[in-house]
């Protein structure tokens, strides 16, 4: 199978689903003439390809969000670029007191047919624009929400999220856009709600998603090597959120680790333990334990930014340290 | 406008009046809870403007919205059940008060975080645009809601992408206890200058004006001259909602404005006056209207509560078939089960 970027599949996905749907638009803040398209260039060439489709907005993140829900409601797809997820925070009236609010509280009169995609991420730039609201999306009842680690996913389920007559944040990730995974030319969808096991092993449970995921994986080969085989379970949907796989692979290893990017107060990694616990206590022969970003804003030294996020070697850590009885 | 056009704006501001009237003993009798934002005094605005559209143009409006559910025909059955929490309800009981909708009469809904429905509004307008359906969108908002931020952002999205998009503002003078130059820094129709859209300032208290005026808006809209503002002097009777003692404003200003009143001005300089209707038809037509109020409280009255297996019905349109286990969805016990099964969907 062919290898190509996460970003490139992610430009696939748009592709495929505006040659197929005529509906399906773009808007967001730079998307079209800014470098050829994209802060981090993810619909370049696409406004080329689809004249009048793709589009520059301003600078409102507020207007970017409802003003695609309102053209969701008016009969079009809309495929909402917010240039990084801290941007979102000013357009959360929007996404929770409108996107997540039109289905329910209008008992099914109004769908919104939008997608709002927007990377995680770092890169030495500080508390502002370094930040994980994984969780926080994640709560609110009526979204969906998707964090694909993987091209394969990414590209899989960008198609599902366009098709899918339901609000979903996507988010993407500064850190992946140049991973690169093997994705099949031929035309496929992931289902939203759906778990993937990244790896299989009997030792250790590892629930996460996203950046997490990769080193997650890193993590494994350098615990194989040790003689621990770890089990990764990628969430790739935030929500509705598939344990199904969680406490298939708990009720065989007896070890779960949360692992996420976000601050761990109020994470998801909290919801995730409760529940487990909730339904398989008794399969458990260690406290399920969290690796999660420290909480602080996010500082501009190297060192400083290395250390509030967590790595492979706190995974490796968390890892080693359940495997020595220590939580 | 011909003689029975005419009286229909009467027998609908009417309806209106009494239907709010009505509203509010219903919430002294506590069968209407929440907050309650009552339209008596601006019943001109939703009139005038609903009469002066096509049926399948778009009507996105705030909290304040029963005016303009039953001027757009939702039967007063619907709207007072609606107002009780009953399942005949426009929204089933959902929304309330401040979430009347009816998309079939392509009423897009209330809205009720001040300027939230904006962008919405203008998101309707882009997407007429680029379906070439012709239809235009009437965007009504509250003079307190041009200071937010998607004010300014759907204005400025408006005239930039030119989307036949009408903002109405009913200009209340008032943001619930705030008058507007105490909210306002400069006069309404300067905001509308700011983004060079085309604008008029209308008497609110006058049908026909304010029909006129939309028609030219909705004309200009249509033919792809871009959005249109409007500003509708007005004024609201009744407290900000039930819940508002309603202290800052004189009492010689209520009386003042009440002297203007929509309702009679119409009957008396139009109708009467050019014997359109007799008094006698005048009284008969409250009588059909005060009637139809009361055929809505006992209907709503006797409608049943929303069911509570309804309660997960359109969390999402397109539920999530492989969707195990939940957290979110796993039911109360007293919903009578663990696992939610998904709600209903179309
Ligand atoms: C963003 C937001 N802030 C505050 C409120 C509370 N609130 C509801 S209505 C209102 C006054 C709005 O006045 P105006 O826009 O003039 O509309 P009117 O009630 O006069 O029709 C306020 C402050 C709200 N609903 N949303
Ligand atoms: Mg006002």
């Amino acid at each position: 199978m062919p290898e190509i970027t996460y970003r490139e599949a992610l430009k696939r996905a748009l592709r495929e689903e505006m040659q197929r749907d005529p509906t399906v638009v773009i808007w967001g803040e730079d998307v079209v003439a800014y470098a050829g398209g994209g802060a981090y260039g993810v619909t370049a060439g696409l406004a080329k390809e689809f004249p009048g489709r793709v589009r520059d907005t301003p600078i409102a993140e507020e207007a970017i969000i409802g003003i695609g829900i309102g053209a969701a409601m008016g009969g079009l797809r809309t495929v909402c670029e917010i240039m990084t997820v801290n941007f979102t925070l000013v357009a959360w009236d929007q996404i929770v007191n409108h996107a997540a609010k039109q289905s329910h509280m209008f008992n099914g009169q109004i769908k919104v047919p939008m997608v709002i995609r927007t990377p995680n991420g770092h890169g030495r730039t500080a508390a502002t624009h370094s930040q994980n609201f994984d969780a926080w999306f994640a709560s609110i009842p009526s979204l969906k929400v998707v964090a694909p680690a993987t091209p394969y996913d990414a590209k899989g389920l960008l198609k599902t999220a366009i098709r899918d007559d339901d609000p979903v944040v996507f988010l993407e990730h500064l850190q992946l856009y140049s991973t690169r995974g093997e994705v099949p030319d031929e035309e496929y969808l992931i289902p939203i709600g759906e778990a993937d096991y990244k790896r299989r092993g009997k030792d250790v449970t590892i629930v996460t998603w996203g950046r997490m995921t990769v080193e997650s994986l890193k993590a494994a080969r350098i615990l194989a090597e040790e003689g621990i085989e770890v089990e990764i379970v990628d969430l790739r949907t935030l929500r509705p959120l598939d344990l199904s796989l969680a406490l298939e692979s708990v009720r065989k290893t007896n070890r779960m680790i949360v692992v996420e990017e976000g601050w761990r107060t109020g994470g998801l990694g909290a919801e995730i333990a409760a529940s487990v616990q909730e339904v398989a206590f008794n399969y458990l022969d260690a406290p399920i334990a969290r690796v999660a970003g420290l909480e602080v804003p996010m500082p501009y030294a190297k060192n400083l930014e290395r250390a509030t996020l967590p790595f492979a070697e706190d995974v490796v850590a968390a890892v080693r340290a359940m495997m020595q009885n220590q939580y | 406008m011909d003689r029975d056009t005419l009286i229909s704006l009467y027998r609908q501001m009417l309806l209106i009046r009494v239907f709010e009237d009505r509203a509010a003993e219903m919430y002294a009798k506590a069968k209407i809870a929440g907050f309650l934002h009552l339209y008596n005094g601006q019943e001109a605005i939703a009139v005038g403007a609903v009469s002066a559209l096509a049926p399948d143009d778009e009507i996105v409006v705030n909290y304040r919205d029963h005016g303009w559910a039953l001027a757009r025909g939702c039967t007063a059955r619907a709207v007072m059940a609606e107002l009780f929490g009953r399942a005949t309800g426009t929204t089933g009981g959902r929304g309330g008060s401040m979430h009347l909708v009816d998309v079939k009469r392509h009423f897009w809904g209330g809205y009720a975080i001040v300027g939230g429905h904006l962008p919405l509004a203008v998101g309707l307008a882009v997407a007429a645009q680029y379906l070439k359906t012709g239809r235009v969108t009437l965007c009504s908002m509250g003079d307190g809601s041009t200071n937010i931020g998607t004010f300014h952002a759907a204005l400025n999205w408006a005239k930039l992408w030119n989307v036949p998009i009408i903002f109405l503002v009913e200009n209340n003078q008032y943001a619930m206890g705030t008058a507007y130059e105490v909210h306002s820094a400069v006069p309404m129709l300067t905001k509308a200058a700011g983004y060079d859209m085309y604008a008029e300032e209308v008497d609110g208290m006058d049908v026909l004006v304010v029909h006129e005026a939309v028609c030219r808006a909705a004309e200009r809209a249509r033919r792809g001259d871009g959005p249109v503002f409007l500003n509708a002097v007005t004024y609201r009777y009744r407290g900000h909602s039930m819940a508002d003692p309603d202290v800052q404003r004189s009492k010689e200003e209520i009386a003042e404005w009440r002297r203007r009143d929509p309702i009679t001005r119409f009957a008396d300089e139009v109708l009467l006056k050019r014997e359109l209707a007799t008094p006698e038809e005048l009284a008969a037509i409250r009588k059909s209207v005060e009637a139809e109020v009361e055929d809505a409280i006992e209907f709503a009255d006797n409608s049943p509560e929303p069911p509570l297996e309804s309660l997960y019905d359109y969390i999402y349109m397109q539920p999530v078939s492989h969707m195990q286990i939940s957290g979110s969805l796993i039911r109360p016990p007293k919903l009578g089960g663990r696992v939610s099964p998904n709600g209903k969907h179309h």
